[in-house]
């Protein structure tokens, strides 16, 4: 099953499942106060997964390495190695 | 994972015996080049540096297409002073693909390892022990550099250029559930069969040929360990992220998605 084909699985289960318990179409008697959560509910499903998304981009931007050793390390080893070579008889 | 560990420890599905016998690993080291002049005479002499202190055997594979600024030549050079044993100069005509490249140069490649990685200086060979020693421990067929994980990261990305990185790597990560944080590196060793294997799947190209080739492995179920790596963008010349690689990654990852 390919990706797209799993994520259509789920949100069509997803989805069914919500459609059918706030149509009462399995004749269940939700209490009032469970069908007003229920109504709503992938409306802040979405924006809570959105929230989710933000916040971890934001973190992971906030986290990101700046390698500046690593940078700074390069550069010398470039110099150690211009050296090396010229005097291995390299023409640059 | 515990069908993994069994099969590890059990000596008749191990893949190659351990202890004397894999001193004999050879790791062919792949550098596809083009106009790579200012950049190749230094990642062979790191390459060289970081193979001699680390003791393992190896190859460089330098596959130039047909570079105008004379890359070649200095390639020429530098088999010279470092002998041909080690550095093999594999040229091609002109540009054709990267893949075609890693298929090129692993036709000439003896070693049982292939490690691929950019020849601008942006992956530092220091890394390659680790590679090797992560690929030992866990028996991986794939080891991967990341920036994206413990101590690994990126030098000279503007803020922009952060979150459009991080901001791809999540979507992918919740659409393809790859198994690997890092898609779009190339930094990495591969078992040269599996690498084989792997590069007669792959049809796309750029960014998302790297992609593919993880979530192609991921696939045929081979396993990948992960090494992170500093990323330095590029010292000598310019590193290129336009419009058009976004679009051209959205594009690729959405068939990938449907697709894979």
């Amino acid at each position: 099953m390919t990706k797209l084909a799993q994520w259509l699985w789920a949100l069509a289960l997803l989805g069914s499942t919500w459609a059918a318990l706030t149509m009462g179409a399995l004749g269940l008697e939700l209490p009032s106060s469970c069908r007003e959560v229920l109504w709503p509910l992938p409306a802040y499903l979405l924006v809570s997964a959105g929230c989710y998304a933000l916040g971890t981009v934001g973190y992971r931007v906030a986290t990101f390495h700046d390698c500046e050793d690593a940078a700074r390390e390069l550069q010398s080893q470039i110099q150690e190695a211009r050296a090396d070579l010229t005097r291995r008889g390299l023409r640059f | 994972m515990a069908a993994e560990e069994a099969s590890r420890s059990s000596p008749r599905f191990r893949r190659e015996p351990k202890g004397r016998v894999s001193r004999q690993d050879k790791y062919s080291v792949l550098l596809p080049t083009y106009n790579e002049r200012e950049n190749l005479p230094f990642i062979v002499w790191l390459l060289v540096k970081s193979f001699s202190e680390s003791g393992f055997n190896y190859e460089i594979i330098i596959i130039d297409d047909g570079s105008p600024d004379g890359t070649r030549d200095v390639a020429e050079q530098l088999e010279k002073i470092y002998g041909s044993d080690r550095i093999l100069l594999r040229p091609r005509e002109k540009k054709l693909g990267l893949g075609t490249a890693y298929i090129h140069g692993m036709k000439h490649a003896t070693g049982n390892y292939i490690i691929i990685m950019d020849a601008d200086l942006s992956h530092h060979p220091k890394f390659i022990p680790e590679f090797i020693r992560k690929q030992k421990e866990g028996n991986f067929d794939i080891v991967s550099g990341t920036r994206y994980k413990g101590n690994g990261g990126v030098y000279g990305w503007d803020l922009k250029r952060k979150i459009i990185s991080r901001v791809a790597n999540f979507i992918t990560q919740i659409l393809l559930r790859p198994g690997a944080s890092d898609l779009t590196g190339s930094f990495r060793l591969y078992r040269k069969e599996v690498l084989q294997k792997l590069i007669g799947k792959c049809i796309s190209k750029g960014y998302v040929f790297q992609m593919e080739m993880i979530v192609r492995a991921r696939q045929l179920n081979y396993t990948i360990g992960e090494v992170p790596i500093s990323f330095v963008d590029r010292v000598y010349g310019e590193s290129k992220l336009g419009g058009n690689e976004i679009v051209s990654f959205l594009k690729g990852l959405l068939t990938l998605f449907a697709t894979t």
